[in-house]
């Protein structure tokens, strides 16, 4: 009876695969897409014989592995947005790392001091501008005034781009001025808020609006061709102008990454981390999301060099992470969707 | 002891382990929710405040509106479409009793992003039209925006008509002919007839139909959000994500699963009366009247617009993509393997959830009473909730059991075999059956009830033990209904993304998750090919399944 239990046993973890057994394997569990992370993957197994395993999740990743709990697979955790790696880190899912490889490449403001979380890459929302439109600089505060009546057009105010958007404004100028600032936009919408960051050029081409917010990545995107020659026209039509609010810089976000609480697999782990801030991998990043490095010294893609003159606005983003909830909620307050 | 109470007992103890059985599997589907209620119980008291001033009043007028519109849409369109096909003769019959099912193929993410394309300013329908008018500016002239509810209540109710369709035409095609020859002995002419005869003898089928196609509508996250209507599901995620308040979505949720409930207890309520049930005797296949003239040509009218705005304009966008895509890159041969992936899952998902189907519903025929009928409605409730709750429910439910196996795996060699029911698959195989038992208990129920109960009794006074009667009888005469459920949980299985992506084990891709992978990043190009395979392994079915029910 027990032989046959431990056969089934053994045949169980043959099935298994060896997810976390092999020692030089490593898992990681991201909500950027894979297409973007695999260059960068590739280039790491080539250069250190680590395998990596990846998940590609989209919205549940603290929740999958808080509930996988100890027996989790998942070594780095990697996230498209300041708000979902500060979630992973109140939620006690990371542990803390000591690098002095990391600490070096990455500006202090783009990593937790303990250590909890790392910046990878940047990328800014900036003003997407009909090309005739005698337009060279802008306030995102201008957004909300009434000569641009029926000439915006943004995405969502629910969406994460966004809701980071208005948690910066919060940070600058507290709940009343954003509520009357959300109002103001929302007045001056051309459309229902909604669709995606390249409608935003796409909708400008097609005369529903003259100006509009959206990520500076997607200038890169549609620039280079990979989207197709549709998308070339889009960006065609538009100028990119790099707005600030009045009392700081230009509003940035960042990917980043964390290593799991309990990482079967700890140094590769970090070896991963640090792999990519190397200059190599950084440039990798540069060039295949046209996203801005985090490292002090690398260039972006010199398809986005119109904007690499970029002024980041230097506010704490933690501070605007946990503003998140509040800046979610006064969209909902002024019905910004609607 | 009389002979007849021997019987009874007899068959109580038959059906015990049926009864046992189903249980079983609506505790499966009830889990994951007692897994909300727990995660609901944890909190966030200030957030209903806010939301009843906010957030409830429009997102509950706007869910209305969209349910009552795609509603009208499938049940006038479905019942229309079966009517005509099953009813009637006229140009171009044969090719739409299979075409008008095509549009089931297309994921409603898919339609959406494929029209908000084919009807921008800048597409080519509207530059077509500026083209031929003399604009040269979509400044001059441009339509109305299909981000609106009206443009998203038409593009769903266009690709979920075939939930009405497909049970509608079952019904006619099985067992209107005797009514509707009655009928039309008595002199009833071809409109009253469908009117006064079809219709009500439609009912059951048009309401369950119409009833899956509604949850769809009420799951679906992608297409609403994308043209700008905002739902219950949309808030519960918003919610979610943007205040990270999982406490405070699973409330929504469940409030969300609360009504639903109530609506389609009402439903049941609303026709316990009728009991449609035919005679023993054989039913007569309807004999189709011969159309007409302008009447003939306004019938393949009717049928050929769903099927060319449901089906064959997304279609050709995608075909078109996905050509341009393989002119610039080729074909990439991890989508073979995706396919694949897609493929097994989904099969043995579809399997599994009609094994189960057929538990349920055996029970609640064979063993009729307050337990199976509760086990029959409890495992519906999966298909109610949208996908990514329903996943988020079950994560606890399988680490729960992955953990006691890994802890007994361990106890017994020492080492640590990590989670088999997340690293296999197996969870996403639950999640499946869970989110569509639905579609198979109504599905099956259909058939169920096309057979009457005095071949039941037939059977057992001869001596068949009630799961005789269930393999010999019930099953072969309703596997045409049997077959529909199948071929629908299946191309719900190939479109599912939420549970998806979230449940599936490391590197393991499916066509879906692809899809959305490459969306997300906008690359649509990449994307069409993937898109374009769901839509052909859908179709695949729907070919086999026309086979089944042209007869």
């Amino acid at each position: 009876m027990t032989y046959r239990l431990t056969a089934i046993a053994a045949a169980l973890i043959a099935l298994q695969a060896g997810t976390a057994l092999a020692a030089q394997e490593l898992n990681l569990y991201t909500t950027r897409e894979p297409k973007l992370v695999e260059p960068l993957l590739k280039s790491f197994t080539d250069s250190t014989g680590i395998k990596v395993n990846t998940i590609f999740l989209k919205e549940g990743l603290p929740e999958r592995v808080e509930q996988e709990g100890e027996a989790s697979p998942a070594d780095v955790l990697m996230t498209v947005d300041i708000g979902n790696l500060v979630d992973l880190v109140d939620r006690g899912l990371t542990q803390p790392v000591e690098s002095e490889v990391l600490e070096q490449a990455i500006p202090e403001n783009l990593r937790d001091k303990d250590g909890n979380w790392f910046a990878l890459s940047q990328r800014a929302r900036v003003l997407y501008a009909a090309k005739d439109l005698d337009l060279d600089s802008f306030h995102y505060e201008d957004l909300a005034k009434p000569e641009w009546k029926g000439k915006v057009c943004i995405r969502s105010g629910q969406h994460p781009y966004n809701v980071a958007l208005f948690a910066a404004h919060l940070v600058h100028h507290g709940e009343d001025a954003t509520r009357s600032w959300l109002e103001g936009i929302k007045a001056n919408l051309a459309r229902k808020a909604g669709g995606g960051d390249r409608d935003v050029a796409r909708d400008i081409m097609g005369g529903i609006c003259d100006i509009g917010i959206a990520n500076s990545y997607y200038v890169g995107l549609m620039r280079s061709g990979a989207g197709g020659p549709e998308q070339q026209a889009w960006v065609d039509a538009i100028k990119v102008v790099l707005p600030t609010f009045e009392n700081g810089g230009t509003q940035v976000n960042i990917s980043g990454a964390a290593v799991a609480r309990h990482a079967p697999n700890r140094d590769q782990a970090v070896q991963l981390l640090e792999y990519l801030v190397s200059d190599e991998a950084q440039r990798i990043y540069a060039e295949a999301n046209y996203e801005f490095p985090v490292k002090p010294g690398v260039a972006p893609s010199p398809v986005i060099a119109d904007m690499s003159h970029i002024q980041a606005d230097d506010t704490d983003l933690t501070r605007i992470a946990r503003e998140r909830k509040k800046a979610s909620e006064l969209a909902e307050e002024v019905g910004f969707d609607n | 002891m009389t002979p007849s109470r021997t019987f009874q007992g007899l068959r109580r103890s038959a059906g015990a382990g049926w009864q046992a059985a189903a249980v079983l599997v609506a505790a499966l589907v009830l889990l994951p929710v007692a897994a909300l209620v727990l995660f609901a119980a944890q909190g966030s008291p200030g957030l209903w405040a806010h939301l009843f001033d906010n957030v409830l009043p429009v997102a509950a007028r706007q869910t209305v509106l969209l349910l009552a519109g795609v509603g009208v849409i499938v049940a006038v369109l479905g019942t229309v479409t079966a009517w005509l096909v099953a009813a009637c003769d006229f140009p171009g019959r044969r090719l739409f009793g299979w075409a008008l099912l095509l549009p089931l193929a297309v994921p409603t993410y898919i339609i959406a992003y494929a029209y908000l394309d084919l009807l921008h300013p800048v597409g080519p329908v509207q530059g077509a039209i500026r083209a031929l008018l003399g604009y040269d500016s979509p400044r001059q002239f441009r339509l109305p925006d299909i981000r609106s509810m009206t443009g998203c209540i038409l593009l769903l109710g266009l690709v979920l008509y075939p939930y009405v369709y497909l049970p509608v035409r079952a019904l006619f095609a099985m067992q209107a002919g005797n009514l509707l020859d009655a009928a039309r002995t008595l002199g009833t002419g071809p409109v009253a007839t469908f009117r006064r005869v079809a219709v009500p003898l439609a009912r059951p089928a048009v309401a369950g139909g119409t009833a899956l196609a509604l949850m769809e509508t009420l799951n679906d996250i992608g297409a609403a959000e994308f043209l700008g209507v905002r739902t219950l599901t949309v808030s519960v995620y918003s919610t979610w994500i943007n205040r990270s308040d999982l406490p405070g979505a699973a409330q929504i949720a469940l409030a969300m699963l609360a009504i639903v409930t109530g609506l389609v207890m009402l439903e049941r309520f609303s026709r316990k009366r009728q009991r449609f049930s035919g005679g023993a005797q054989r039913s007569q296949p309807l004999r189709r009247a011969r159309l007409q003239g302008p009447r003939a040509w306004a019938a393949t009218a009717v049928c050929a617009l769903p099927v060319l705005l449901g089906f064959v304009a997304p279609a050709s966008y995608l075909i078109y993509h996905a050509g341009q895509r393989l002119h610039y890159a080729g074909l990439s041969p991890r989508i073979l393997a995706e396919a694949a992936n897609t493929a097994l899952l989904a099969a043995l998902a579809t399997l599994v959830t009609l094994a189960l189907g057929l538990v349920v519903t055996g029970a609640a025929r064979l063993r009729p009473g307050r337990m199976t009928q509760a086990a029959a409605r409890v495992s519906t409730l999966g298909y109610a909730m949208p996908g990514t709750i329903l996943a988020i429910g079950l994560l606890p439910v399988v680490t729960l059991i992955d953990r006691r196996i890994a802890a007994w795996v361990q106890d017994l060699t020492g080492l640590s075999p990590g989670l088999l029911l997340l690293g296999s698959g197996a969870a996403l195989i639950y999640a499946y059956a869970a989110r569509f038992l639905a579609i198979a208990t109504s599905g099956i129920e259909a058939g169920l009830s096309r057979v009457p109960r005095s071949l039941d009794h037939a059977a057992r006074t001869l001596g068949r033990s009630p799961g005789q009667v269930f393999r010999q009888v019930h099953v072969p005469i309703s596997a045409p209904a049997l077959a529909a459920a199948g071929l629908l949980i299946f191309v719900d299985c190939v479109k599912e993304l939420p549970a998806t992506l979230l449940l599936r084990p490391l590197s393991f891709e499916t066509l879906s998750t692809h899809l959305y992978g490459e969306a997300a990043r906008g690359t649509y190009e990449d994307a069409a090919i993937a898109a374009l395979i769901i839509v052909a392994i859908g179709i695949l079915p729907v070919v086999v399944l026309a086979r089944a029910i042209r007869r």
